[in-house]
């Protein structure tokens, strides 16, 4: 793939010593008529690692993980999974990946057991094998005790948990999590962040996509930023924010004129990027905590008006900020 | 193989549960059935017109009429026939109800005919029963016409020689006796008909078989919608399978709500299907063509919901085309000729072999026609849904 300038591309991340790599996707493209919808993906996982998609609704991440798991054709590139090419009809490869859609995959008419039990079904998991593992992972999603109600009766946090269950059941090599916590509670949310990093834990790869930048921080290993079907820069988080240097994010809310406000702010030598937002302005600078009078009086020059003001360090947020010039929730 | 039988196993249960199939599938075809026989079986099924005959005349030839015409027609229970002794008895039975029709011989009939005057029969019809009337005045015109003929017979041998009485009496005799060359034994219509409650039984069933077998296929835009599609392609099993797997649930859903409503039919309206073999073929064909002519339709859809209401207009179409609420062939020319664009007109039609004592040979036409619509359609939705499946 091409690789972003600020962070090389996971084709030279080496996976850890002594292991392959799970996972391995070469050049990946698939184009839907004029749509470039993914262009030049690549990126591998190891065992045990968790790596996290990251980018804005429309970037490209479900079209990425779907060929990831056969369930589409890439136009060009290839997916390759411990050792063997992934195909839409390749059984051997699609048997080592547990699959979770970002959608809630179920049948609301069956109950939670009986969803479980069709699909390990699907997976060749003998019948009696199948009724221990069901047991299993409804123990490890913590849905024992509803396993006999339909789902059409569950929460939508215990439907998140039951749909990841699913991708649980065949004890695959590779975990793909496609926005598994949107729309849930916190309680469901960390429930389902805790059950990653325990299969993380023993051994399982873990491919995770979401736009949520603080669960990218808190689960995954290294963090792929993908926008416009790109992948713009990959590495370690504290590698990903170390590229916006040692710039502290300014969020101003503000009224007015905030186009002048943040073309003044450009020219501050100690300003690197200004962004108008919804809510005002947002640009890096070298030292916030010194440069603040100064920026709030060429803002006020401007006839701009600031009702509050925020100062961040550098988080992955800040980081896409940086390299697309807009929020991963634009 | 397996794949697509745990899938059509999984739909099956989902259907079990979901109670508008069960009703739409078992429950309205039986209730339906039921009311039809009840309120149309009486005036569907064939009954014997109940006449009266008054012989004022008490010559040959009235008696000729009675005995010669009617009660021929009364031993093949085609009509009843009760004699009464004046013209206002008979008319009182008319009035009343009691009978379709009177025929009155008046007095002086048989004389007039052989002195080649005027004479006729009368005819008092029920208005409640025009048929019967009609079928009554036919009788009796057709008995005027022969012996008209009689006379037309023996006005041709008397213009070649004078002729005693006694001779134009043996004249008539032998005129009588030649005027029916041609016998008409019609058995098609009546002994190839359904009786009501088998045909409103048969009707119902195959009508709601469409509904019953569209829940399969439109199924998998179901499964397209909610997003289970995906996770069923990520599955290691063939492309394929998904969408056998929904077609072999429809075939399934459809060959048992047919085997229950044959059976429960019999049983409980004493519905009488005939040969076993020929219905299960029938029935076999029959759910084949449903579900590829429902396939092709949810082919055509992009949702359940579009696909369900076209199904439904299809199935009601198709349904009344196939006469399965009144026997559509009656009306003849095209609409006879469309009927058979039906998989429902040959369903019904090979069950009226059976009825007319057929076996499985005689439903041989019916299931090809069948199985063709069957083969057609089923090869046109693959190709459609086959899309779908690849994303």
């Amino acid at each position: 793939m091409t690789s972003p300038a600020p962070a090389p591309p996971s084709r030279a991340t080496a996976p850890a010593p002594g292991t392959g790599p799970v996972l391995v996707t070469t050049g990946l493209v698939k184009r839907y008529g004029d749509l470039l919808a993914v262009d030049d993906v690549s990126f591998t996982i190891s065992p045990g690692e968790t790596y996290g998609l990251l980018g804005p609704n429309g970037a490209g991440k479900t079209t990425a993980i779907s060929m990831v798991a056969g369930i589409l054709t890439p136009d060009a590139g290839e997916v390759t999974l411990a050792g063997r090419r992934m195909t839409s009809r390749s059984a051997d490869s699609k048997a080592n990946v547990g699959y979770v859609p970002q959608d809630i995959a179920l049948y609301p008419d069956l109950t939670g057991r009986e969803n479980l039990r069709f699909f390990a079904s699907l997976y060749g998991i003998p019948r009696r094998a199948a009724k221990s593992r069901v047991a299993e992972v409804l123990e490890v999603v913590g849905l024992t005790e509803r396993a006999g109600d339909t789902v059409g009766k569950y929460s939508g946090g215990m439907r998140r948990r039951l749909n990841i269950a699913v991708g649980l059941l065949h004890r695959p090599a590779l975990l793909i999590l496609d926005e598994p916590t949107v729309g849930v509670d916190p309680q469901s949310r960390n429930a389902i962040l805790a059950n990653v990093e325990s299969l993380a834990a023993e051994g399982m790869a873990v491919l995770y996509t979401t736009h949520y930048m603080e669960e990218a921080e808190r689960l995954c290993d290294r963090v792929g930023i993908i926008d416009l079907g790109r992948l713009i820069a990959e590495g370690t988080p504290r590698e990903l924010t170390a590229l916006v240097g040692e710039h502290d994010r300014v969020l101003l809310s503000a009224t007015g004129d905030l186009g002048l406000a943040a073309a003044r702010l450009r020219e501050v030598p100690t300003v690197h990027r200004v962004s108008v937002t919804p809510d005002g302005l947002e640009l890096f600078d070298d030292d916030a905590r010194t440069s603040l009078p100064g920026l709030l009086r060429v803002v006020a020059r401007a006839g701009a008006r600031v009702r509050s003001i925020a100062v961040r360090e550098p988080d992955l947020e800040a980081v896409f900020l940086h390299l697309t010039g807009k929020t991963l929730r634009d | 193989m397996r794949a697509s039988w745990l899938i059509a196993l999984k739909d099956l249960r989902q259907r079990v549960r979901d109670r508008s199939a069960i009703l739409l599938a078992l429950v309205l075809p039986l209730a339906l059935a039921a009311i039809f026989d009840l309120v149309f079986g009486s005036a569907a099924t064939p009954r014997p017109f109940q006449y009266a005959v008054v012989d004022l005349d008490r010559g040959q030839l009235a008696a000729v009429f009675v005995e010669e015409t009617l009660l021929p027609l009364q031993s093949e229970g085609v009509v009843t026939l009760q004699r009464v002794d004046t013209r206002s008895e008979g008319e009182a039975l008319v009035t009343s109800g009691r009978v379709d029709a009177t025929f009155v011989l008046p007095r002086g009939f048989s004389v007039a005919v052989r002195a080649q005057a005027p004479a006729g029969i009368e005819v008092i019809g029920n208005v409640d029963s025009p048929t019967g009337s009609a079928v009554a005045r036919s009788l009796a015109s057709s008995y005027v016409a022969e012996l008209k003929s009689v006379r037309v017979a023996v006005a041709a041998v008397a213009a070649q020689r004078p002729l005693s009485h006694q001779q134009v009496e043996q004249a008539a005799q032998r005129a009588v006796a030649v005027t029916r060359p041609v016998r008409l034994d019609d058995i098609s219509a009546a002994s190839k008909v359904l009786d009501a409650t088998t045909y409103f039984a048969a009707g119902m069933a195959v009508f709601f078989l469409f509904f019953t077998v569209q829940f399969g296929v439109a199924s998998l835009l179901d499964e397209r919608a909610t997003g289970t599609l995906p996770r069923l392609l990520a599955a290691p099993i063939p492309r394929g399978a998904v969408l056998a797997g929904k077609l072999a649930s429809s075939v399934l859903l459809g060959l048992v709500s047919m085997t229950v409503l044959v059976v429960a039919t019999s049983v409980l309206l004493g519905a009488s299907w005939g040969n076993p073999f020929g219905v299960a073929l029938l029935v076999l064909s029959g759910v084949l063509a449903a579900t590829g002519i429902t396939a092709v339709v949810a082919s055509l859809a992009r949702t359940a919901d579009q696909a369900g209401n076209a199904q439904a207009v299809i199935a009601v179409v198709l349904g009344m085309l196939g006469g399965v609420f009144f026997p559509i062939s009656q009306i003849g020319g095209f609409t006879t000729a469309l009927s058979l664009a039906t998989p429902h007109a040959w369903f019904m039609r090979g069950l009226g072999e059976l009825a007319g004592g057929g076996g499985v040979i005689a439903v041989l036409p019916a299931v090809a026609a069948m199985l063709g619509f069957a083969t057609v359609t089923g090869a046109l939705a693959a190709l459609r849904l086959g899309k779908v499946v690849r994303l």
